[in-house]
């Protein structure tokens, strides 16, 4: 009888161990900053370039980076969901314009609507190396002492924000 | 048909001189460039995840690599450019996987997988070693054979 189970059971164990690996997203690398301190910069804003932005600035703030860029097609796609969330009021959302052109980002703020207190431009995308960006959209939810605690690869949703981020922030604001 | 020879040689010439062109080296240290490209085989591209970060023309590709010139440049050792890229990215994008204790499986499954086979191996060879040492007929076990055989030709003559 063993003769039969035991390679039956080694084999339904490999199907489920496949199964798992399989439904993995591997384009979703986990981040080694998270709770780490957010990496300092600062950077010219987009809109005034003159002044600068630093998240030093905000400490003592929970608060949200989403990279994003004009040419980022992910991004069309998450922006509604930003505008909803910034609307909210639930937590001050900053942005971080990643390998963008100026006048692109600008332009493409104007049309579909902007859902940053401000913008960070990361013209030549070193900050966004600093962050460990490898592809936009991401959203980093860092805490009031500086520290990442979240982080999110890939567009927004609803139902990321609904079900993870929003708790989050409510627990770092407690 | 001396034209066309002509044609032919400055074509050629023309394309040698595009092809000189675009061979030129990127950047002027060919020393960095050595140390870059060897670093840079070693390392993942994190958009398309199969290539590595000397093979990817993808944008990420490209600030990864001037951002490891710069640090050749700066006087960084192949260790310390490693552990800056690894604390942005994590030890996704070394192809060759650290040795930790979530690692042990990876490295050492496969010489767990052979000790077992030739475990299993050993136990069977064994087994048949045992098979066929009983093998051989006894005389009585002949004799008795005979004996069948005979009785079944008298039962069933031919």
């Amino acid at each position: 009888m063993t003769r039969f189970l035991l390679p039956l059971a080694l084999f339904v164990g490999l199907v489920i161990f496949l199964a798992i690996g399989l439904r993995r997203d591997p384009h979703e690398v986990p981040s080694p900053l998270i709770n780490k301190p957010a990496p300092a910069f600062q950077l010219p804003q987009l809109h005034e370039q003159a002044k600068t932005f630093s998240p030093q600035e905000i400490r003592g703030k929970v608060w949200l980076l989403n990279v994003w860029a004009s040419w980022c097609i992910s991004c069309r796609e998450e922006h509604p969901v930003l505008l909803a969330l910034a609307r909210s009021g639930e937590v001050p959302l900053y942005g971080l314009n990643y390998k963008d052109q100026r006048n692109d980002a600008i332009a493409w703020l104007d049309e579909l609507g902007n859902p940053y207190l401000l913008s960070a431009a990361d013209l030549d995308g070193r900050v966004g190396i600093d962050w460990g960006v490898y592809g936009a959209p991401e959203t980093y939810l860092i805490d009031r002492d500086g520290v990442i605690r979240f982080k999110h690869i890939g567009p927004l949703t609803p139902a990321v924000i609904q079900g993870q981020l929003l708790p989050l922030v409510r627990n770092l604001n407690k | 048909m001396k034209r066309l020879a002509v044609h032919l040689l400055v074509l050629c010439s023309l394309s040698a001189a595009v092809l000189a062109q675009t061979a030129q080296p990127l950047a002027e240290d060919p020393e960095v460039e050595k140390r870059l490209q060897v670093l840079s085989q070693e390392l993942r591209c994190l958009v398309c995840q199969n290539e590595t970060l000397a093979d990817s023309r993808a944008g990420l590709a490209e600030d990864l690599r001037r951002e490891i010139r710069e640090q050749i440049k700066a006087g960084k050792s192949d260790k310390e450019i490693i552990a800056f890229l690894t604390a942005r990215y994590g030890d996704f994008v070394l192809y060759r996987p650290r040795v930790t204790p979530t690692t042990y499986l990876l490295w050492f499954g496969p010489f767990v997988l052979l000790a077992v086979g030739l475990v299993v191996l050993y136990r069977q060879l064994k087994q048949r070693r045992i098979q066929i040492k009983q093998q051989p007929l006894t005389d009585q076990d002949r004799r008795r054979l005979d004996e069948l055989l005979e009785a079944n030709n008298e039962k069933e003559p031919a």
